[in-house]
């Protein structure tokens, strides 16, 4: 009798509570509940296992002098000796450098700027002139890097405006610009601004939209001026907001944007130009060094993986605001 | 209520209103520059050394008319096309089908599913592995290449799910009443109710698509007659290839053109987006914010 009733109790939903031996029970019974939302969930897992977690399976691959002919299991196992030829190599330093000055720089001028933007445009009363400003602001984000870094190759040449410009500032007379190793920061930097200043904003002119309107009446009541209502009311209402976005920035600091270096760098600037992400780009698809290119990569994504929990955790800690 | 401004007040919004102006010009200015160029006279063109604001010489549309003939730009362009169509339309379902799957709050493992797919945000396998993976499975230099890999974005479907769960579970219900199953909520209730969200994740697709290059550099490696816009532009614009001046050998002094083509084929490629964007415009804010929103 209690056997029956069991099985019949069995048969009617979840087991909880028994954990992993009740899982193939639960997921039958949810599979007969929900059969189409598996059959839709098929396609997508499907997806992740071959183009996400196949790949961290390559990782391996970081581990062993790969070939081609032996496969990932089959070739011979070398530890952590791309990562030893990687550190002890001559490009490493260069590398590292490159890659945390340009992420440095690029946050340093790239992160406040929308949210001053951001700032500005809001005490700007004019609608119609405020969206203008706003429609024309986004406009560069919209340009494919590859026309962005056709506009600065062609811009730098020798004779070009900005070369002209530079030449007239310095007396040196008109060279191209991007042959010029110590140019090629700022021409990094300032093109980034460029580009996704307006964009950037707009996350933080919604988020002051919401701040309540109802303290800026009280303030105004107590005397407060702009500057120290902006001090006390906007920044402090917007700062969630900036928070998230300067964790999501930091944890992305090392990828820097390499798809725009690419294009715009040559052998000659390679002293200031080429980052861990080219690196890792010419070694693997380039020189076919699968083994040392992956270990570059998975030391690189290793490390952003770190930023990113070190940030979270520490904003966390201060601030009460975290992305998890 | 109106209130007299101090005179420290008014000095700011007139700083920041030239301020303002001054940075809508920053904007403008370098595609104005090519715009203008791209339709003045060659010779005075690369005779002057500071910004064109307005047409040099005589108006010509003779850098057009070589670009418009250009059989790289005319492929790239039809190919482009068929990328943003083909790609929109797969990650259009897969992510209506992922926010969908992940939302169902009768589906015990939507949790689970979600870690599945937020954790490959976080750690992936990088360029290299991803690029054999493509390779053995023989994508390699086939149209698909560009379309599989790209075809599913986590950001994606949490702006899906996130739309889908401010639905009403009521409207649900009465449909499953009337015995709709998954596909029919799925379609025919919850995404008409969540066109924005979809629209955004239709424009991101699209936009990120026209302005795809790397992809199709690493999986397109020889295929010519399968690449995208961009790819050309690279050839014209980076590596300055003379091949668009060089077809049009109709036009006697050619190479005169190197520079106006260039920009032609800028104004050219651009145009689209350039045009499309303002009307869109409103639906970025809603992507940035919906995007914004924690997993």
């Amino acid at each position: 009798m209690e056997h029956i009733q069991k099985r019949k109790k069995k048969a009617q939903g979840y087991i909880e509570g028994k954990g992993l031996r009740a899982l193939p029970h639960n997921i039958g019974y949810d599979f007969k509940k929900n059969k189409l939302i598996y059959l839709m969930s098929l396609p997508i897992v499907i997806w992740f296992i071959i183009f996400c977690y196949v790949p961290m399976g390559g990782i391996l691959m970081a581990f062993e002098k790969y070939s081609p002919v032996k496969g990932i299991i089959g070739s011979d196992w070398v530890g952590f000796g791309n990562f030893r030829a990687f550190f002890q190599g001559p490009y490493f330093l260069r590398l590292m450098k490159n890659t945390v000055v340009l992420g440095v720089l690029d946050l340093i001028v790239g992160f406040p700027a929308p949210i001053i933007f951001a700032l500005l445009l809001n005490e700007i009363t004019t609608k119609k002139f405020k969206k203008t400003v706003q429609t024309i602001s986004y406009m560069p984000y919209f340009i494919s890097s590859v026309v962005l870094c056709g506009l600065i190759t062609d811009f730098c040449a020798s004779g070009g405006v900005l070369s002209n410009l530079v030449a007239g500032v310095t007396n040196s007379g008109g060279r191209n610009l991007l042959g010029i190793s110590s140019y090629f920061r700022p021409i990094f930097v300032l093109s980034n601004l460029w580009q996704g200043l307006g964009y950037g904003s707009i996350i933080y002119i919604a988020s002051l939209s919401s701040v309540d309107q109802e303290l800026y009446e009280a303030a105004v009541m107590d005397g407060a001026n702009r500057i120290k209502q902006t001090i006390h009311i906007t920044l402090p209402g917007i700062a969630p907001t900036i928070i998230i976005m300067l964790i999501l920035r930091i944890s992305t600091l090392l990828q820097v944007s390499s798809d725009k270096i690419l294009l715009l760098y040559n052998p000659s600037i390679y002293k200031t130009a080429d980052v861990i992400n080219t690196y890792v780009y010419r070694e693997g698809l380039q020189n076919y060094n699968y083994g040392l290119s992956s270990a570059v990569g998975l030391f690189n994504s290793l490390i952003a993986t770190a930023l990113l929990l070190i940030t979270n955790k520490i904003s966390a800690k201060c601030s009460d605001t975290s992305l998890f | 209520m109106v209130k007299k401004k101090s005179f420290g007040e008014i000095i700011f919004t007139i700083f920041n209103y030239l301020f303002m102006i001054a940075l809508c010009i920053i904007c403008i200015i370098p595609i104005w520059h090519v715009a203008m160029a791209s339709v003045s006279d060659p010779t005075l063109v690369s005779a002057t050394s500071g910004l064109i604001l307005r047409p040099l010489g005589q108006l010509s549309v003779t850098a057009y008319k070589i670009i418009l003939t250009y059989k790289g730009l005319l492929i790239g362009y039809s190919n482009t096309i068929f990328y943003v169509i083909a790609q929109c339309t797969i990650t259009g379902i897969l992510s209506v089908m992922g926010g969908y799957i992940v939302s169902r709050k009768t589906f015990r493992y939507r949790n689970f599913l979600m870690l599945f797919m937020i954790f490959t945000m976080l750690f992936n396998g990088g360029m290299i592995p991803s690029y054999m993976v493509v390779r053995n499975l023989n994508l390699i230099d086939t149209r698909w290449a560009m379309l599989i890999p790209s075809a599913i974005s986590v950001f994606n479907i949490i702006i899906m799910r996130t739309a889908i769960q401010g639905v009403p579970d009521s409207l649900e219900e009465s449909a499953r009443i009337d015995g709709a199953n998954d596909f029919v909520v799925m379609f025919r209730i919850i995404l008409p109710l969540c066109k924005a969200s979809f629209a955004v994740v239709m424009l991101f697709t699209a936009i990120g698509k026209w302005n795809e290059w790397f992809n199709a550099m690493i999986y397109l490696p020889t295929k010519t007659s399968l690449l995208p816009l961009q790819m050309f532009m690279r050839e014209l614009l980076i590596k300055s290839s003379g091949d668009a001046v060089n077809q049009a050998d109709m036009i006697s002094n050619a190479q005169l053109y190197m520079t106006l083509v260039k920009y032609a084929a800028i104004i050219v490629s651009t145009l689209p987006i350039l045009c499309v964007y303002p009307f869109v415009q409103k639906y970025f804010v809603k992507g940035v914010m919906i995007g914004s929103v924690k997993g």
